[in-house]
């Protein structure tokens, strides 16, 4: 079953599933899928499924945590038992901690956190199915879960991770190429700041490789933002339209 | 890691930096004095101390005859931990390792693991059954900022001075004999850290640095100045140009420590 394929890009410069190096995997986004949460989004990006949901601004808990001058944003990335091959145990590993750490830096930035003292933010992700770049997929299905929210932000944040298969850089990598490809960069933007909120790299670049796995990336990043922006619209026309 | 500054304080270290001064009369790009001794913890099977400024790092190897992971079953196996043990500083408190400290051993982890610094595929016995499990236990003993670049250095001075036991196989049983050999080392990743202030990049925050700064990058630079690893970390954000500087400043940064500590 996990065999590993002998070639990841053809003849024709196609990867693995067809898509050429530049080309993002079939995104779906959906906002307002939660009714108990404040803000929820549900994303599908290739064959990642990923839930985010969003609460607050809220009391803060424990309450000795909440400061004087700003909200606290509180992040838990987790990832379903069943969301990979070899059933995941349900307890928070140290991978998750991490990317919960870094997932809420890349969040913070575009959060007017001084709004709203003394209170907290929950921002809960659950990776129902993992198929690569399931920390970008979440960060782009928090932030519009946060918008979602209504909470006042400087920007959407929006993720996509570039990397190195063979001996090309690529776009959005699926999970068989992030483990057997050469090196994997997740990169979270705010596209209007043109701010860097999160940036991880494994593997082994070149300067001037990563240099433009990083802009491809970015380029990446760019096209999903519009695709954030129009889901977010499309819940609320719907509404509208039931209203009317 | 709840820190508190004085807005005084945090203005000085703005205003200087602005100049392209810092309180501690270094350059922006220059790190503290590094310091490093190996061996000094005779039980373990690797040891060394690092010195950055008066940040100091102490990490410990062990390594024991443990079972290989099975999608790598003719590999020894690396685990990396990290300790910031209430000594260290008024804000470290006991318990079980918290975000900061499971970061920062992923941090050194990912340096280490994707530089390929160990050569794992001799650290196997029998495969997919016996083979070595090296342990890098970083103990942070002060905390005077740039844990990251401590660590990482810390944890390789340790590994470069690993002796692993010498065995033989007998009736399938592992015997260790007597003597021992180095741990087999291919390549000397080094990590290097800034912190980005008021827009500005600085290498090798120390304390009260980190403490007003809105983001830092950490990039780790293996012998043939290829970027192996990196992590962004804190609050704020880069411009794209930043990290492309960082990098290439990292390469030059890398370089210079390699050559000090001639690795």
């Amino acid at each position: 079953m996990n065999q590993k394929p002998e070639k990841l890009i053809d003849k024709k410069g196609l990867r693995l599933d067809g898509r050429k190096a530049d080309e993002l995997r079939p995104i779906k986004i959906e906002v307002g899928v939660l009714s108990n949460a404040d803000g929820s989004v549900y994303i599908e990006q290739g064959k990642n499924k990923i839930l985010a949901a969003v609460f607050g601004p809220r009391e803060m808990h424990p309450k000795h945590m909440a400061l004087a001058d700003r909200t606290v944003l509180k992040c838990r990335y987790h990832m379903a038992p069943f969301s990979v091959q070899e059933r995941k145990s349900p307890a928070p590993s140290r991978r998750e901690i991490e990317l919960s750490k870094v997932i809420r830096e890349s969040l913070e930035p575009s959060i007017f956190l001084e709004y709203y003292p003394r209170t907290g933010i929950d921002v809960f992700i659950e990776v129902l199915q993992a198929d690569g770049g399931t920390r970008c997929a979440s960060i782009t299905a928090a932030a519009l879960a946060l918008a979602d929210a209504g909470i006042p932000m400087r920007d959407l944040v929006v993720a996509c991770a570039a990397g190195k298969v063979e001996d090309s850089v690529v776009l959005d990598l699926m999970d068989t190429e992030d483990k057997v490809g050469k090196a994997d960069v997740p990169v979270a933007l705010m596209p209007n700041l043109n701010a860097i909120t999160l940036l991880q790299m494994d593997g082994v670049l070149t300067v001037d490789e990563f240099e433009s796995a990083v802009n491809l990336a970015i380029d990446g990043c760019k096209k999903i933002y519009t695709m954030q922006k129009e889901a977010l619209r499309n819940k609320y026309t719907e509404a509208k339209e039931v209203e009317e | 890691m709840a820190s508190v500054i004085t807005r005084v304080k945090q203005k000085q270290i703005e205003q200087l930096i602005a100049k392209g001064k810092r309180l501690d009369e270094r350059g922006l790009t220059d790190y503290r004095e590094i310091k490093l001794e190996q061996g000094i913890i005779e039980r373990a099977e690797g040891s060394a101390r690092v010195l950055l400024g008066k940040t100091e790092v102490l990490v410990g190897i062990k390594v024991e005859i443990g079972e290989p992971f099975p999608d790598t079953p003719n590999e020894g196996v690396l685990t990396v931990n990290a300790e910031l043990v209430p000594i260290a500083s008024s804000t470290f408190e006991p318990g079980p390792p918290d975000e900061n400290s499971i970061e920062l051993a992923r941090i050194v982890d990912r340096g280490i693991r994707e530089s390929k610094a160990i050569d794992t595929t001799k650290l196997c016995i029998e495969p997919g059954k016996k083979v070595f499990v090296v342990f890098v236990d970083v103990y942070v003993l002060n905390h005077d900022g740039n844990l990251i670049d401590a660590s990482a250095l810390a944890a390789m001075a340790a590994l470069l001075n690993t002796k692993m036991p010498n065995y033989e196989i007998e009736d399938g049983e592992v015997k260790i004999t007597s003597g021992n050999t180095p741990l087999p080392m291919n390549r000397h990743p080094i990590t290097v850290t800034f912190a980005k202030i008021n827009d500005k990049l600085i290498v090798d925050p120390w304390l009260e640095e980190e403490q007003v700064m809105d983001a830092r990058l950490s990039i780790a630079i293996d012998d043939d100045c290829n970027i192996c690893a990196t992590q962004k970390g804190g609050r704020g954000y880069f411009s794209p140009k930043q990290v492309s500087e960082a990098a290439r400043l990292a390469v030059e940064k890398a370089q210079e420590i390699r050559k000090k500590l001639d690795w």
